[in-house]
């Protein structure tokens, strides 16, 4: 066991996981961090909270964090490259450690250019290639990347992303390749809604043996609205949204949509939990927190294991 | 070369206030390429400040000198004669040249003409666009001669990130992602195995002001 984690025991005993997300706050209210976490409570293994997501400044993710842990969560503490360097991002994963946070996600972040401080200098001193690299060295060798010793070095369970969809295709595995000699544990993947596309990712994945060497959790985001299945379409770089989903989005009955996105997402995880290479779902129902305990119990991933 | 831009008209209008008799000193080599601080763009801002100051009923003696280089000793020696006649110098050269000045007439204001904007390549007359940070490590010989510190948005050197768009980097459709870019050429070389490996982190050396003395030369007493 590398760090003891909910998220880690559910993987290793083979149990289908199922995670969820939570963006903080853009102000103080813990209230509002324990709103959203209860409707996640026993409906996930482990909950990402997210660091200043989409550059826009938020609460801070460890301290998000701790409030899950307050209310009996597992959170998933992720970590972009963009707002510290490499002194403030092992000093935080030492705290993190220290106040019970036992998973993490490395992740390069996005831009500030799309925030709410777009003139920001972006850190970026390391890359999340490096950050996954770092971790594993604190964790395995009890090293700071500048080589001294940690004491008692942090057991966290290392997570990272994955865009399968994002050029160049045939590259993605092996840039999936590259974080798991990174050391990676555990990947979580962007927004699948071009299956296809996700089933070559997967058999490349599965062809290169790497899914032997990390947990892919295939990620799901249900759509509320047509509105927003074309936002994600255009706008949002790296996303694959298929005309197929829109035009489904479309066809279904006049305030229906949203139940029809969630009907693709069961349907999504019930793939999933077949698909060789594919070891969990992570469900990012955004600012849909209150919606989660209704999809995990019509996707059938409850109740979630105790282990 | 290094790339300036002239600063708003305004800035420099400010940035004069106060002073009646002031020298413009362009320089004649990068800037002047970028059509920025060489001897017509010394003349064409003296004349618009000169007409600026007249039509505020505070008029400026503004007079122009170019010089070869502003970052070199030997160039800067045909001022010494000049410069003590003004209130004030200003310079069209990059930030480095500037300083040289400042350096050398330390009891007379220097003020910056022009922002000094990158290390870039002439695309053609007028266009310009950035290629190097002078990061002090150069990872071109691995990245099939497209450079990830300045060309990715990130600076990755892991790249590209979940945010390449159709080739393009995820903060500008226009702007084409670099590790896009290093993929496919490399590819097309048969060399991607050059980035299959992890770049471990970078060694920042332009943290701290650097200095060069080449083998065989010794900086003076």
């Amino acid at each position: 066991m590398k760090s003891g984690s909910n998220l880690e025991k559910v993987l290793l005993a083979g149990h289908f996981a199922f995670t969820g997300e939570l963006g903080p706050p853009r102000g103080t209210s813990a209230e509002e961090v324990r709103q959203k976490a209860s409707f996640l409570k026993d409906h996930v293994d482990a909950v990402n909270i997210t660091d200043n997501q989409t550059a826009v400044v938020r609460m801070a993710s460890w301290a998000a964090s701790l409030i899950l842990l307050q209310e009996g969560l597992e959170p998933n503490y992720q970590m972009v490259c963009r707002d510290r360097n490499r002194l403030a991002m092992q000093s935080d994963i030492l705290g993190a450690y220290a106040l019970g946070i036992r998973n993490m996600l490395c992740l390069s972040g996005d831009h500030v250019k799309f925030g709410d401080h777009p003139t920001a200098k972006g850190v970026f001193d390391i890359d999340s290639m490096q950050l996954i690299h770092t971790v594993k060295r604190m964790r395995d060798e009890g090293k700071f990347l500048g080589g001294a010793d940690v004491e008692h070095p942090p057991r966290i369970f290392i997570g990272a992303a994955s865009n399968p969809f994002a050029d160049p295709f045939e590259w993605r595995v092996h840039r999936l390749a590259k974080k798991i000699s990174a050391g990676v544990d555990f990947v979580q993947t962007q927004c699948i809604y071009n299956m296809e596309k996700f089933r070559t990712f997967i058999k490349m994945a599965n062809d290169m043996g790497l899914t032997e060497k990390v947990y892919i959790l295939a990620g799901v985001t249900p759509m509320k609205s047509v509105g927003m299945a074309n936002y994600m379409k255009s706008k949002v770089p790296g996303m694959d949204v298929p005309d197929d989903v829109i035009k489904r989005l479309k066809g279904a009955e006049k305030g229906k949509v949203a139940e029809e996105g969630i009907k693709m997402a069961c349907e999504q995880i019930e793939e999933f939990k077949t698909m060789k290479g594919v070891a969990g779902v992570h469900l990012m129902a955004i600012e849909w927190e209150h919606k989660v305990p209704e999809i995990a119990e019509r996707a059938g991933v409850l109740p979630r294991p105790k282990v | 070369m290094i790339v300036a831009k002239r600063k708003p008209f305004d800035e420099i209008k400010q940035l004069l206030k106060g002073y009646k008799k002031v020298l413009n000193i362009g320089c004649g080599t990068c800037v002047a390429v970028c059509l920025t601080g060489g001897e017509k763009e010394v003349s064409v801002l003296n004349m618009e400040i000169d007409m600026a100051r007249k039509l505020e009923d505070n008029p400026i003696q503004i007079d122009g000198f170019t010089i070869e280089r502003q970052c070199d000793r030997e160039y800067l020696e045909a001022l010494d004669n000049r410069v003590n006649d003004y209130q004030a110098l200003l310079s069209m050269a990059c930030g480095a040249g500037i300083q040289f000045l400042a350096e050398r007439y330390p009891h007379i204001p220097v003020l910056p003409a022009v922002d000094t904007t990158f290390i870039g390549v002439n695309q053609a007359v007028g266009w310009y666009e950035e290629r190097c940070r002078s990061c002090s490590s150069c990872v071109l010989g691995l990245t099939g001669g497209i450079c990830p510190v300045t060309m990715c948005a990130k600076g990755l050197y892991n790249g590209p990130c979940g945010g390449t768009n159709k080739g393009m980097c995820e903060i500008d459709s226009s702007q084409p992602c670099a590790w896009f870019m290093i993929y496919e050429r490399l590819k097309e070389q048969g060399r991607l195995d050059c980035i299959l490996e992890i770049t471990p982190p970078v060694d920042w050396l332009n943290q701290i002001p650097r200095t060069l003395v080449q083998p065989g030369y010794k900086k003076p007493e």
